[in-house]
């Protein structure tokens, strides 16, 4: 107990200690929402009827099952919100230390880009982010 | 033994400090729904909310408390616990990003140095980029979970666009972290505080970083997933009472701290401009410096909350592939730019 | 026993219930979702080894992108029952030997470790750190990551190819 708690004071930041604020907003901010849905779901009035419970067309009755398939360009963003996403996270540990790593690991990092950013004209060039279809 | 005493104190503190930023956070989410209909109002020549106390002061208190007076809604052809799981954890997400923001400097009280930031973690910004990145789930599987085909069709939405904006997000930040040297939220505001503010040397980055910002917060231009005109009432139709409330919630919670998290990133944090807190620190006293530094910090983050409301009664909406073309054929090669300029220009003068 | 320890104990019991839900869960969804608390148990292992930066970035790629592409596909697929299809017994045979084999190897490549060597350098270890991570990446591993850019590369090309047939 003392040694996890009393880490923070010593060096701010650098060691697991510093979560521990974190686990305590989680245990927060999870049970008040979970009291705020309990409370309501008591409070407000229960009156319910077949008409009440379908779901809400606009006003039409609603015809079949809501969850069909869908176009695939939202699966390739996806995918590619995938592998940029990747690709974008290993330049942050750069960003820390690139005054350190001065111009070699500005040449490795520009390779590294150049290569992103053949990927990225590729996409674009064969349309795969094209919506008007 | 001495040191568990401590140590309780710390807990105790850390707590008290956790149920003040949620609390601020919900009043002041409150409080832009009124000052957004304030706005509004002002933009269109009306009156806006005057009913409820003087100028309409309590009128979020009102809808706030029909929201717990409503009758909760279920539809037959739900998933029933997806549907109650997406509201909470849309409200989660939201108000876990507080817990790296600095909201001022110490408070010496007691003998204790309280600081007033809820966590001091060494990867602060990756901190706040993993919960908005979480925070797809609340639309989706909210959109998912009413099997209605106009959720389903927001929450498609909203999630394909929140996940597009966050790439360029991402990259702006790297060119803002090259110049910090540090991921720590506390030490980005201590160098702005001796320094220029961050604003000075990024405004391209600030400029993708701000429209990011309104994209993932789906604050118009940007508010597809909410389009009346097209999908009745977006991703949240078949929501009613409380989780509705999480909801609409959720997005003024998200719009206050992300203008806190611009204010901290790009504007100084709790610098008070044009002084200098050492020196006015040692007249007036450091505790009372650090409120005042708190209050910078929420007129800040006010001025930009006035911003969204204003873009949203401005603009129009943009069309989806708009907003597509956007996100990825603009924003991400500008940020990427904007990072290699920022090496480039860092690196010849370090030399 | 040290809080650390408590909280390691009760971190692996979360992952690994979690993880059996993700496999006994006939909903996909559902499944996905416990994946999803998977990955935030194995994160918190890392924050109690002081990997700081592994933990968040498991918590960006695979809760944050990954866990989206798999509620995606699984979301927009036509799946209007809420039961997965049975499989016949010979496909579920086959399964079983494959895991089976999967589990040998695992058993085998783990029995010659020698655990008591190793000491985990919880809480105050800093090669987790953002600033190391960096440095060893640039340095030392900057092959590996140029190599990566190029595995990215291709996977791109493969997703578009794949998903846009024209």
């Amino acid at each position: 107990m003392i040694d996890l708690l009393q880490a923070t004071v010593n060096s701010p930041g650098t060691t697991s200690a510093s979560y521990l604020p974190i686990g305590l907003q989680v245990l927060f901010v999870v049970g008040l929402v979970g009291f705020l849905l309990i409370i309501t779901h008591f409070l407000g009035p229960k009156r319910q009827t077949a008409e009440k419970l379908e779901t809400f067309a606009g006003g039409i009755a609603s015809h079949g099952d809501a969850r069909q398939p869908m176009a695939i360009n939202y699966f390739l963003v996806a995918i590619l919100f995938v592998l940029f996403d990747v690709e974008i996270i290993f330049f942050y540990p750069y960003a820390i230390n690139f005054r350190a790593l001065g111009w070699d690991g500005f040449w490795a990092v520009m390779m590294f880009v150049s290569f992103f950013l053949c990927g990225f004209i590729y996409i674009i060039k064969k349309g795969a982010l094209i919506w008007e279809d | 033994m001495d040191l568990m005493v401590i140590d309780i104190w710390l807990i105790i503190e850390k707590l008290a400090l956790v149920a003040i930023v949620v609390s601020i956070s919900l009043l002041i989410a409150m409080y832009s729904t009124y000052a957004e209909r304030k706005v509004a109002a002002y933009l269109q020549d009306r009156r806006g909310p005057n009913r409820a106390g003087p100028f309409g002061i309590l009128q979020p208190l009102a809808d706030g408390g029909k929201l717990f007076f409503k009758e909760e809604i279920i539809p037959l052809t739900s998933s029933k616990f997806l549907f109650v799981l997406g509201p909470a954890l849309a409200m989660i997400t939201a108000l876990m990003t507080s817990a790296v923001i600095p909201w001022g400097g110490t408070l010496n009280w007691f003998e204790r140095n309280i600081s007033l930031q809820i966590a001091d973690i060494n990867i602060g910004v990756l901190y706040i980029f993993g919960v908005i990145s979480l925070s797809v789930y609340g639309i989706m599987i909210g959109g998912w979970a009413s099997n209605n085909k106009f959720s389903l069709l927001a929450g498609i939405r909203g999630a394909s666009q929140m996940i597009s904006y966050e790439l360029a997000m991402g990259l702006t930040l790297i060119a803002l972290l090259m110049l910090t040297g540090s991921l720590k939220m506390s030490v980005i505001v201590e160098q702005q505080i001796n320094g220029p503010w961050n604003i000075v040397y990024q405004p391209l980055g600030f400029l993708v970083f701000f429209i990011c910002a309104l994209a993932e917060t789906n604050r118009t231009p940007f508010d597809l997933p909410e389009a009346e005109n097209e999908l009745n009432f977006g991703y949240h139709q078949e929501y009613s009472s409380m989780k509705l409330g999480f909801y609409l919630f959720a997005e003024y919670i998200a719009m206050f701290i992300s203008s806190a998290i611009m204010a901290t990133l790009y504007f100084g944090g709790y610098d008070i401009p044009f002084v200098n807190e050492s020196s006015l620190s040692a007249s007036i006293g450091h505790n009372l410096v650090t409120i005042l530094g708190g209050f910078a910090l929420l007129l800040k983050v006010s001025f930009f909350l006035f911003v969204f409301i204003w873009i949203r009664w401005t603009i129009p909406r943009f069309r989806y592939d708009q907003l597509m073309n956007l996100g990825w054929k603009k924003l991400i090669p500008l940020a990427l730019f904007n990072m290699v300029i920022t090496a480039v220009v860092i690196l010849l003068l370090d030399k | 026993m040290t809080i650390i320890q408590i909280l390691f104990w009760l971190l692996s019991a979360l992952v690994l219930l979690s993880a059996i839900m993700v496999v006994i869960n006939r909903h996909p969804v559902y499944s996905v979702i416990w994946l999803i608390i998977t990955f935030f148990g194995i994160s918190g292992h890392y924050i109690l080894l002081n990997a700081q930066f592994l933990a968040v970035v498991n918590i960006i790629v695979y809760a944050g992108a990954i866990m989206v592409l798999f509620l995606f596909v699984i979301m927009l697929m036509n799946l209007n029952k809420d039961m997965e299809p049975q499989k016949s017994k010979w496909l579920k045979l086959v399964g079983a030997i494959a895991c089976g084999c999967l589990l040998l190897v695992l058993i085998a490549a783990l029995k010659d470790i020698d655990i008591n060597n190793q000491i985990a350098e919880t809480n105050t270890g800093n090669i987790g750190l953002i600033e190391n991570l960096g440095t060893v990446l640039f340095t030392k591993y900057v092959i590996p990551f140029e190599i990566s850019s190029i595995l990215f590369l291709s996977a791109m090309i493969g997703a578009v190819v794949i998903g846009k047939k024209d």
